[in-house]
């Protein structure tokens, strides 16, 4: 079947038929080029998505705390609950499951300043886990440790964006230096990179939250619990949640099923969402790109049936010269699936090409970023081809296999 | 070479049967070049199929040099036509988009002989037949002589026993079709055994035996 005589016999007949040759082709080379094109955009809104999704672990779940919106145990509603570091340690202590565990304190924007240079940063008090759950990227030094809890130090791990800002000049660099936040010196032991586009998530500053109680706030208060679920199954993390949730409505007398004293968001719940609306998106687009492909399919079926009938004459001439059923049956298919393999290439490289093409000369949006068709799907497609190729050649070849040279050779 | 007897054969079209060969008893010996003539649809390229196993008979016996043709397989009856016979047409039957040196070489394609070796027997029996200035010709550029020289050729390269010509000089002026039957004498010459069809009595006076067959039955044999 790959005896390279063969290929050259179908070659030259390709070559002696060109025009015939391309128009067969070009219904698959569309066809690919479209699918192509389908699923880079569904990766290229996938990728937009996702982004939004960055800067932070796919599986974290923030607790804040809110007002009570239910009566409960003859107090009223309107309360205004204050979570404190207590709630921070029975959570930690009485829910199991989670792999990392943080307090956080709101303390809004505050005046940075080195030298001469300042600016109004996001402060950001949290324990040393926080790093897991909010996946900050250290680029220099380290982030908090427990050390910095326990002896409340004034440290501080600034981005990128609050190093640039005051870091300037021919004094760049921030390690170890001494910045003012709201007037008291921190130092800077840690500089991170955030990937995501919010400005206030890149103007950020981390310190160690009990420094923060102490030096900023003067009270035992905390504004939001956040730990992620580590391997735990949906099911899990439910739990894990609703274990929490009992903790404080203990802690704080308020009905667990008030969803107003506290706001509970689930990034798995986001996370299973998203994934299921793009295993929807992704399988929409095979169903109709697969849809163009047996359109292809079917083109080139249908010339190839016209093809035989063409050439039935030539058919039974080779038949009387020795030609067996089977390689009758191996020229039409091998044609068929060269045709189609060869165009369809054609049609992926050009799908591939259009795609990097916007890819490049295309600012990402909100939405849709680096449309891209991955190695595995030109390998799925390539074997789709040649699928392609012997399923357009089966029955146009059965029907040349079938040619009686006597009827053939028959002079009209 | 050849020896029939009893052959029967109708074409069955719809509720109509007609019974184009009633009884065809022959023996052509290796060798020997025959002639057959007949009035127009007395089943002279019905017999002649049979002979080539391109069609089936429906009753009696066939033996080609002491096998028993009957409702072979396709692809013994391709290999069969492969080694043992070679066609010639009235209309040539030539692939019109290869060349003559291309067409030539067909049938040496099916016995799996490489390319190269394959071109290179093709020029020598196009060179024999004086087409040597014309192997790179598409048949669409040739003379009907020419073509038929390029299917005679053809016939031969695969060394068969046995040609079959169908009124190979049907399509062509006298002049012409002298210098084909001087080929076909040629090969017969070689040991080819050669059985033409024609209408011509010029062209079956060339051959040693004439066989006539009148509405599906062999009515004379004549040797000239
Ligand atoms: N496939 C077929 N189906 C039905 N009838 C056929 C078929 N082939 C031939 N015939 C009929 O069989 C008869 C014999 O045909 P055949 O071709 O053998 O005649 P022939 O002697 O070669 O005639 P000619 O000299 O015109 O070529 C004719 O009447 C023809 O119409
Ligand atoms: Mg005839």
């Amino acid at each position: 079947m790959f005896e390279i005589d063969k290929w050259q016999e179908i070659y030259s007949t390709i070559q002696k038929n060109k025009l015939r040759t391309f128009l067969t082709g070009f219904s698959v080379a569309w066809g690919i080029f479209m699918l192509i094109l389908l699923l880079g955009s569904g990766s290229g809104l996938e990728n937009g998505v996702k982004e939004q999704f960055k800067g932070g672990a796919t599986n974290g779940v923030w607790i804040s705390s809110g007002q009570t919106s239910l009566k409960y145990k003859g107090l009223k509603t309107g309360r205004q609950i204050k979570f404190t570091n207590e709630d921070y340690k029975s959570i930690k202590t009485t829910v199991d499951g989670y792999d990392h565990i943080s307090a956080r304190l709101f303390l809004g924007n505050k005046l940075v300043s080195y030298k001469n240079e300042y600016g109004s940063f996001f402060l950001s008090p949290c324990h040393p886990d926080y790093g897991f759950i909010k996946e900050v990227d250290i680029i220099q030094g380290r982030f908090l440790n427990t050390i910095d809890i326990r002896e409340f130090r004034k440290v501080a791990i600034i981005g990128e964006k609050v190093k640039s800002t005051l870091f300037k000049g021919t004094d760049t660099v921030a390690m170890g230096k001494y910045v003012k936040i709201n007037g008291v010196l921190f130092q800077v032991v840690g500089v991170f990179r955030d990937y995501s586009r919010n400005d206030d998530e890149q103007k950020r500053v981390y310190i160690p939250i009990s420094t923060a109680q102490r030096v900023f706030q003067g009270e035992n208060v905390i504004n939001q619990i956040s730990f992620t679920t580590g391997q735990a199954s949906v099911q899990e993390a439910d739990l894990m949640i609703k274990k929490s949730k009992a903790v404080l409505s203990k802690m704080h007398t308020f009905d667990i099923d008030d969803n107003r004293a506290i706001n509970v968001w689930n990034k798995n719940e986001d996370v299973r969402r998203f994934k299921a609306l793009f295993a929807g998106i992704r399988l929409f687009i095979w169903i109709i790109g697969i849809g163009t492909i047996i359109a292809g399919i079917v083109g080139v079926s249908n010339i190839m049936m016209i093809v035989v009938k063409e050439r039935t004459k030539e058919i039974g001439i080779r038949k009387s010269l020795g030609a067996t059923p089977w390689s009758i049956v191996a020229l039409i298919m091998q044609e068929a699936v060269v045709i189609t393999s060869f165009a369809g290439y054609i049609g992926l490289v050009l799908g591939v090409g259009l795609l990097e093409l916007v890819s490049k000369n295309m600012p990402p949006s909100e939405f849709f970023r680096n449309p891209e068709a991955d190695f595995s799907v030109a390998v799925m497609a390539t074997i789709l081809l040649i699928l392609a190729g012997a399923i357009a050649g089966f029955f146009p070849a059965m029907k040349a296999a079938k040619v009686n040279p006597v009827e053939a050779l028959r002079d009209e | 070479m050849i020896k029939i007897s009893q052959i029967h054969k109708s074409y069955v079209t719809g509720q109509n049967s007609l019974h184009v060969l009633k009884g065809i008893d022959l023996e052509i010996g290796a060798g020997e070049m025959i002639s057959i003539m007949g009035a127009s649809g007395s089943g002279k390229s019905t017999l002649l199929n049979i002979l080539g196993i391109l069609d089936n008979y429906d009753s009696g016996e066939y033996l080609l040099n002491g096998l028993k043709i009957n409702r072979l397989s396709e692809r013994k009856a391709a290999q069969l036509r492969n080694k043992m016979l070679g066609f010639v047409f009235q209309s040539f039957n030539l692939v019109s988009f290869k060349n003559a040196l291309e067409n030539v070489a067909l049938p040496l394609y099916y016995q799996d002989v490489p390319r190269k070796k394959r071109n290179i027997v093709a020029m020598e029996y196009l060179d024999r037949m004086g087409l040597k200035d014309w192997a790179h010709h598409l048949p669409n550029e040739l003379s009907g002589g020419q073509k038929q020289r390029v299917a005679i050729a053809r016939a031969l390269i695969g060394k068969p026993k046995v040609i079959l010509a169908d009124e190979p000089t049907g399509a062509l002026d006298s002049a012409t079709s002298l210098e084909v039957m001087d080929i076909l004498q040629e090969v017969n010459a070689t040991g080819i055994t050669v059985i033409i069809v024609t209408h011509e009595h010029d062209i079956a006076m060339r051959t040693r035996k004439t066989i006539r067959i009148t509405d599906g039955n062999i009515t004379e044999i004549v040797s000239n």
